[in-house]
């Protein structure tokens, strides 16, 4: 299976340099959107939850506190609804042709990988502007991205082969991604949650990956490695899981999409 | 000994189908397993076998076309030969690098341009992209559409499209070609620079399958036909033969000779009447295909109960739909005949070129006095007269019924 991913990698790359390509087609700020869509979301979190709700922020400097945790979560959501809905969106390759039917939502994890870059630039502006001192931890930042990658495809890859049998998966996710929203900490940071109801916030494997991310440019945040690993192994039960339904599963879908 | 090397293997492969309801709900399927989480799952959908028991093999180099009729199982084979779906029982092998045409332009973005999806489509037909970087130029030359290379096909025509599908298609170095009734589709300089391509792959040792209803493609191209009937594996041999008998098999279309069977339906006094009509070379030898273009003798055979004097034979030809193509008779092309004797007899008609295009045409027969009045009439008793395409234009376009009904031979010139 690896052999033959390898012997197609230039597809995924030429499927997701489509999507790039098209996504920004006809559009007059083109990859600027990128940035666009986190840096306003961040001005709302910091007036609305910063200055409105005082929601503490750990000590960080709220735009930072933000805008780091929405980089990825913005990366995790749109590549959960791009991976979810690829096999269906491109059914037409599906009855028309072979090639290893997880190409598509690998394709989709790989395009949005370039607005995450972008945006992970910008965020190194905002540090730069706040003067936070960058330390060893930055040399974390390749893990995360590897860990963010394999969770959002593990999950978009397991509702893409969902998708193709049961068209309620299409509901599912835009629903799953609004409550990932909250119940991640995204507008608050995890220490905030109670002591009982810390096992809940570990149960998402969001949490421990999104404070990381904080972790990583701030370097005075204190980083819960416990939870962390707690994603680590959520990620690594989940990708179990998806190879094995997507392997299952995928033989039939040219059949029933 | 020779040692064949097999470049495809089937064995006994079936595909089934679920049909009625395709699709179960997550609602059903939750509900399902909650009342029986470890039962065997209710599986009461119908199946229907859209292959069953296949097994052929096709050596290295050999070029085969696949014919039958709708739904006889040729685009399922197709399918599960590159592998975009499982057959159900049975094993494949296919050796060397596949490349499967089910489709032109397969994976085309109307967003990006001509040159954005050669790449694209390249690269989904698995070429690496050096191959395309080689070929690029002589992709844009064979497609025709050089102006518009850097515009979005969305802008394209229909036919570009095509054409730069293609394009791309017959640039793929594959060892095994799998063609579906692309031919199908396109202009008659798409159909010739398909036909050329295909023929260009045949003499580079490459080993072609080939789908189409176009069996005079099937037999120029093919040196070994295949037709599927209900799933299964009719006749396997060679083109030629294998046409034959797959057009023989048409049962209201009698090709070599066609009984006229003694119905209630006949009116006349019955003194002498029709009993069959023969397709026949201007050899006078039988023949199984009639093709448009084709030199055709057609015998009327009757029988005559008593003398009969100055008879007049009738023909009328109508299409499929009823629409009157012509009448023609004995006495109207000057043939007198003074008597008939008693027993059988035959009249013919011999046409130097069958200019009707490829349809099904009805015949209807009759035989008047020299009065007129009618000694045998078949209003019902039909028979059929069934025409195949053919390259009439040697250019490659063979035009089919949606072309129309008759051609005019004619030369076309540029001043």
């Amino acid at each position: 299976m690896i052999r033959e991913l390898w012997a197609y990698r230039e597809l995924i790359y030429f499927l997701a340099w489509r999507d790039v390509k098209v996504r920004y087609k006809q559009t007059v700020l083109g990859v600027l959107w990128a940035v666009i869509q986190p840096f306003f979301t961040m001005v709302v979190f910091t007036l609305l939850f910063g200055q409105l709700a005082k929601i503490p922020t750990d000590g960080i400097p709220g735009p930072i506190f933000y805008f780091s945790a929405l980089v990825p979560w913005i990366y995790f959501s749109s590549t959960l609804t791009n991976a979810g809905m690829s096999l269906v969106a491109n059914s037409g390759l599906l009855t028309k042709i072979y090639f290893p039917r997880v190409i598509l939502p690998a394709a989709a994890a790989l395009g949005n990988l370039m607005d995450f870059l972008i945006s992970s630039v910008f965020l190194i502006g905002f540090i730069v502007y706040y003067k936070t001192p960058l330390g060893w931890n930055l040399l974390l930042w390749p893990a995360l991205v590897v860990l963010l990658i394999l969770l959002s495809l593990s999950l978009g890859a397991f509702f893409a082969a969902l998708n193709v049998k049961y068209r309620d998966i299409r509901y599912v996710i835009p629903f799953l991604i609004q409550l990932l929203m909250f119940t991640t900490p995204i507008i608050y940071p995890a220490s905030m949650v109670p002591e009982r109801f810390q096992w809940l916030v570990a149960l998402n494997p969001l949490s421990g990956l999104i404070e990381a991310f904080r972790y990583v440019v701030v370097p005075s945040h204190v980083l819960d490695w416990s939870l962390l690993m707690f994603s680590v192994g959520i990620t690594g039960v989940l990708f179990v899981t998806s190879v094995a339904y997507f392997k299952s599963a995928e033989n039939a879908f040219s059949d029933i999409v | 000994m020779v040692v064949l090397t097999h470049s495809i293997e089937i064995q006994s492969v079936s595909k089934r189908y679920r049909i009625g309801r395709q699709q179960r709900t997550f609602r059903e399927d939750i509900l399902e397993f909650a009342k029986r989480p470890f039962g065997r799952r209710n599986n009461e959908a119908e199946s229907m076998w859209a292959l069953k028991d296949v097994s052929f093999d096709v050596a290295e180099g050999e070029v085969v076309g696949i014919i039958g009729r709708n739904g006889a199982g040729k685009s399922t084979l197709l399918k599960i030969l590159s592998k975009i779906t499982y057959p159900t029982e049975g094993n494949i092998k296919v050796r060397g690098r596949v490349a499967a045409l089910l489709e032109v332009g397969t994976g085309f973005h109307e967003e990006l341009t001509g040159r954005e999806n050669i790449y694209l489509n390249g690269s989904i037909l698995g070429m690496k992209k050096q191959q395309v970087d080689k070929c690029f130029d002589a992709i844009v030359a064979f497609s025709g559409v050089e102006q518009f290379i850097d515009t979005q096909i969305k802008r394209y025509s229909s036919g570009m499209r095509l054409r730069l599908g293609f394009a791309v298609a017959a640039h793929l170095e594959p060892d095994v070609l799998i063609v579906d009734e692309v031919l199908a589709v396109g202009d008659a300089g798409f159909q010739k620079k398909c036909l050329d391509a295909m023929e260009g792959l045949r003499s580079g040792g490459r080993t072609v399958l080939f789908v189409s209803h176009n069996l005079a493609a099937v037999e120029n191209l093919c040196s070994r036909g295949i037709w599927l009937d209900g799933g299964k594996v009719a006749m396997d041999g060679g083109a030629k033969e294998v046409i034959l008998a797959y057009m023989a098999s048409f049962a209201d279309s009698p090709t070599a000779e066609s009984m006229l069977a003694d119905s209630e339906s006949r009116q006349g006094n019955g003194e002498i009447r029709y009993t069959r009509v023969e397709y026949l070379n201007p050899d006078r030898t039988p023949r199984a295909l009639t093709r448009c273009g084709d030199s055709l003798v057609i015998r009327f055979h009757y029988y005559a109960k008593k003398t009969v004097h100055y008879p007049v034979f009738w023909f009328r030809l109508f299409t499929k739909m009823g629409t009157l193509i012509t009448v023609e008779y004995s006495d109207g092309h000057g043939i007198n005949i003074p008597r008939v004797e008693p027993g059988d007899g035959y009249i013919e008609v011999e046409i130097e070129s069958l200019n009707l295009l490829p349809a099904q045409y009805d015949l209807s027969l009759w035989i008047t006095d020299e009065n007129g009045e009618t000694l045998v009439y078949d209003g019902d008793v039909r028979t059929v007269l069934e025409v195949e395409p053919a390259n009439i234009y040697a250019s490659g376009f063979t035009p089919t019924s949606r072309h129309g009904i008759a051609y005019f031979p004619q030369r076309w010139s540029v001043p």
